[in-house]
């Protein structure tokens, strides 16, 4: 029997990954884009599993409507990203600093 | 008789306003017709009021006209308070103010500020009614600050000339120092009576004689009437020109000398000197305060005397005359011989203005030439002025009968009677005095009207006395000059201005001079063996030996003296020392507080600080912003794991 617990720590795990992902990730805006549906899936993982747990159709209605954002969001990232490597030419995260003060 | 009053306040007001609104249109003549008329008016309103007062005293009346403001049981008013001291003053005013009306038409006929002039003294006029027939504190310092403007404007009429600018400045700074403590003395007055009314005032002091006790500070008792009559007295100091704040009114002879002798001799620099006796209930009650004013008064009528030996300029001559004639007046006021004082104050306005228009109609003569040593021998040439002048002088050294003996003389002697700390050198100082006048108004008159011609043969050609309208006020202020005093001894004996000064009954010693007094003629020929005489005459033959007969003797004594010659020609370095001490002091503190005060603490601290912190702060933080994306996820992530720890702990 796969116990709440077990379900909890892969979503745990997924969150970790996906946040040391955007942490360590130097190279590839592509990839933190990867990791960001990695700790939405993370949080899907977690409303399965209580949903599972509770016996509460709720959660799993969320899981939904967070895949769409996610498929929303992967995409216009994607677009946003087309257009930096447009005016940029480059997708390296090191050389992204505009922001810099 | 509301109504007279009024018409006299406002007459030249109006004549004020109308020639220097519209002096184009009214041109010169329209000008001067309108000022004379005007003044003239006042005058015999004037005339008639003190006539009026003298016979029945019942006329006279205190009453709020207009209330300017309401604050809270504080009333702001303007109104009359008409005595026989504001009738007696008005008077004075009114007809010294039409002399010199008059006279300007001759004085200033080729000046291009015609209309200007007159609209200033009109002005004057106005502003001195206003400052004697007040009957609040708040209206006196209108009047006070009024005269003091027209006095500024007009020392600095001629404001193309740099001396001019300068000494119509230092006039009005001086008078700030002085009206400094005029203020806070009203201040101080509305403090512990709650009301600027003179009457209510008045019947205050009596319930609060000793109000309020400042305690004793060095051996002196030191009461808050002394404070209050302490104060009011360094604005009477700055306008009445005594030691220490004197030094502006010689410089107000770059005026023209009308206005020397209207403003600067006989009206505005006695507002003090009127003030004082107005207030005499206060300085009734204040003991040590009066001994201050006859310290003061008498340091001034003999110190400043001295400085009129070594001037050349006629008109400051005759300044020092009047420094020195308000002494005499101030030192009276410290006797709390308040009507001996203005009595002299009245004798005084004649004589001065007479000798100062005397003066003015030599310079006029001499084309603007005002030093006496290039003078000499003009009574050929001006015989009117001469004459006048001679009375003039005569009144001014006291010499039996004319007005001044009668004026001076009383004050002399009740100087003598007082009784208060300092009175021993007040009274050296006031009969010294009299050899010092004697002294340096024969020496002018000497070197102006005797002595050999030392004037340029050019001049000489055009010498001649001039037009009608400069004598013939000369001649009119003569007549006053000679008879005043002896026409108004007798009824000021007589308690005329009793019910306009109070005076402590046991200290009112001119009660015993009228005992004594047997009329004008026995106090005429008793005036031929006084004391005083005898020294007025010592210094007239004194300047005759120096200046007539042997001219060696000034020169050896400047060299015998040369010290002391050094001292009086620098005046005693009060300027010296205002401009080293006071002017670069203030100029100093000025500096500090601009530099440390405002550039270094205001503007370095306060504004540029907290602008040049913000900045340095944001030089630090903003290294923390490094642009990449992965660094903001970490603090983010950092933050929301302490903010977890946070929440762990505080809940377990």
């Amino acid at each position: 029997m796969i116990a709440l617990s077990d379900y909890l720590t892969v979503g745990a795990l997924l969150f970790c990954i996906g946040v040391a992902g955007i942490f360590i990730n130097r190279k590839n805006v592509i990839v933190l884009l990867m990791c960001i549906e990695l700790i939405l899936l993370a949080v899907n993982t977690n409303f399965v599993a209580f949903s599972r747990y509770w016996q509460n159709l709720a959660g799993e209605t969320f899981v939904f409507f967070i895949l769409t954002v996610a498929a929303a969001e992967a995409a216009i990232g994607l677009a946003i990203l087309v257009v930096l490597f447009r005016s940029r030419n480059t997708i390296n995260v090191e050389e992204l600093d505009s922001l810099k003060g | 008789m509301l109504q007279i009053c009024l018409g006299i306040l406002l007459m030249p007001l109006l004549a004020a306003i109308i020639v220097g609104l519209f002096g184009r249109i009214v041109g010169r003549r329209g000008a001067h017709t309108l000022a004379i008329l005007a003044v003239f008016l006042s005058f015999v309103g004037s005339v008639y009021v003190l006539y009026q007062l003298t016979l029945n005293e019942e006329l006279g009346f205190n009453r709020d006209l207009y209330v300017w403001a309401q604050l809270g049981q504080l009333k702001l008013s303007a109104g009359f308070l008409i005595d026989r001291l504001t009738a007696l003053m008005m008077t004075v005013v009114t007809f010294v103010s039409l002399m010199v009306h008059i006279y300007t038409i001759g004085y200033m006929e080729e000046d291009p500020g015609y209309t200007r002039f007159f609209s200033y003294i009109a002005l004057f006029t106005f502003a001195m009614l206003s400052l004697v027939m007040s009957n609040n504190f708040l209206q006196l310092f209108f009047g006070w600050e009024a005269v003091g403007l027209v006095s500024y404007l007009l020392i600095g009429f001629w404001f193309k000339k740099q001396t001019a600018i300068f000494a119509n400045l230092k006039a009005f700074l001086v008078n700030r120092v002085g009206d400094f403590g005029f203020i806070l003395g009203i201040a101080g007055v509305l403090m512990v009576f709650g009301t600027l009314d003179y009457q209510t005032v008045f019947m205050k002091i009596g319930e609060l004689a000793d109000g309020g006790d400042f305690g004793t500070y060095f051996g002196l008792n030191f009461s808050m009437m002394d404070l209050i009559a302490c104060l009011l007295f360094i604005g009477a100091m700055g306008k009445s020109a005594q030691i220490p704040l004197h030094v502006w009114l010689p410089d107000s002879m770059e005026g023209p000398t009308p206005i020397s002798a209207l403003i600067h001799a006989a009206t505005m620099v006695t507002a003090g000197v009127f003030m004082v006796a107005r207030l005499s209930p206060i300085y009734e009650q204040a003991e040590l305060a009066r001994s201050f004013v006859l310290i003061i008064g008498a340091t001034t009528c003999f110190f400043t005397g001295l400085l009129g030996l070594v001037q050349n300029d006629i008109k400051r001559i005759i300044a020092y005359s009047t420094l020195s004639q308000l002494g005499y007046m101030v030192t009276a006021l410290g006797a709390s011989a308040y009507v001996a004082s203005i009595f002299h104050l009245a004798t005084h306005a004649f004589f001065k203005a007479l000798l100062f228009l005397g003066a003015g109609s030599v310079i006029i003569a001499m084309h603007h030439e005002q030093d006496i040593t290039r003078m000499g021998g003009l009574r050929r040439y001006l015989p009117i002025t001469y004459i006048t002048m001679l009375i003039g002088s005569l009144a001014l050294i006291g010499f039996p009968g004319f007005a001044g003996f009668f004026s001076k003389d009383t004050i002399i002697e009740l100087v003598h009677m007082s009784h208060l700390p300092g009175h021993e050198y007040a009274s050296f100082a006031v009969t010294a005095g009299v050899f010092v006048t004697a002294l340096y108004s024969f020496r002018l008159f000497f070197l102006v009207f005797h002595t050999p011609s030392r004037v340029d043969a050019q001049t000489r050609s055009h010498l001649h006395e001039p037009r009608a309208v400069v004598w013939v006020p000369l001649v009119l202020l003569a007549i006053p000059s000679v008879f005043a005093g002896g026409m108004m001894m007798e009824p000021l004996l007589g308690g005329f201005l009793s019910h306009s000064i109070f005076v402590f009954p046991g200290r009112d010693n001119l009660l015993l001079i009228a005992t004594h007094y047997e009329g004008a003629l026995s106090m005429i020929s008793h005036g031929f063996t006084s004391q005083p005489f005898m020294i007025a005459m010592a210094g007239v033959f004194t300047a005759w030996l120096c200046y007539c007969k042997y001219p060696v003797i000034p020169l050896i004594a400047k060299r015998l003296f040369a010290p002391i010659y050094h001292i009086l020609q620098r005046k005693y370095g009060f300027d010296e020392f205002n401009q080293a001490v006071i002017a670069a002091g203030s100029r100093g503190l000025g500096v500090l507080l601009s530099e440390v005060g405002d550039r270094g603490v205001i503007d370095g601290v306060g504004v540029n600080g907290s602008a040049h912190l913000i900045a340095r702060s944001a030089k630090v933080l903003r290294g923390l912003q490094s642009g990449y994306l992965y660094h903001y996820a970490l603090t983010l992530f950092m933050g929301f794991v302490v903010f977890l720890w946070w929440v762990w702990r505080s809940g377990s």
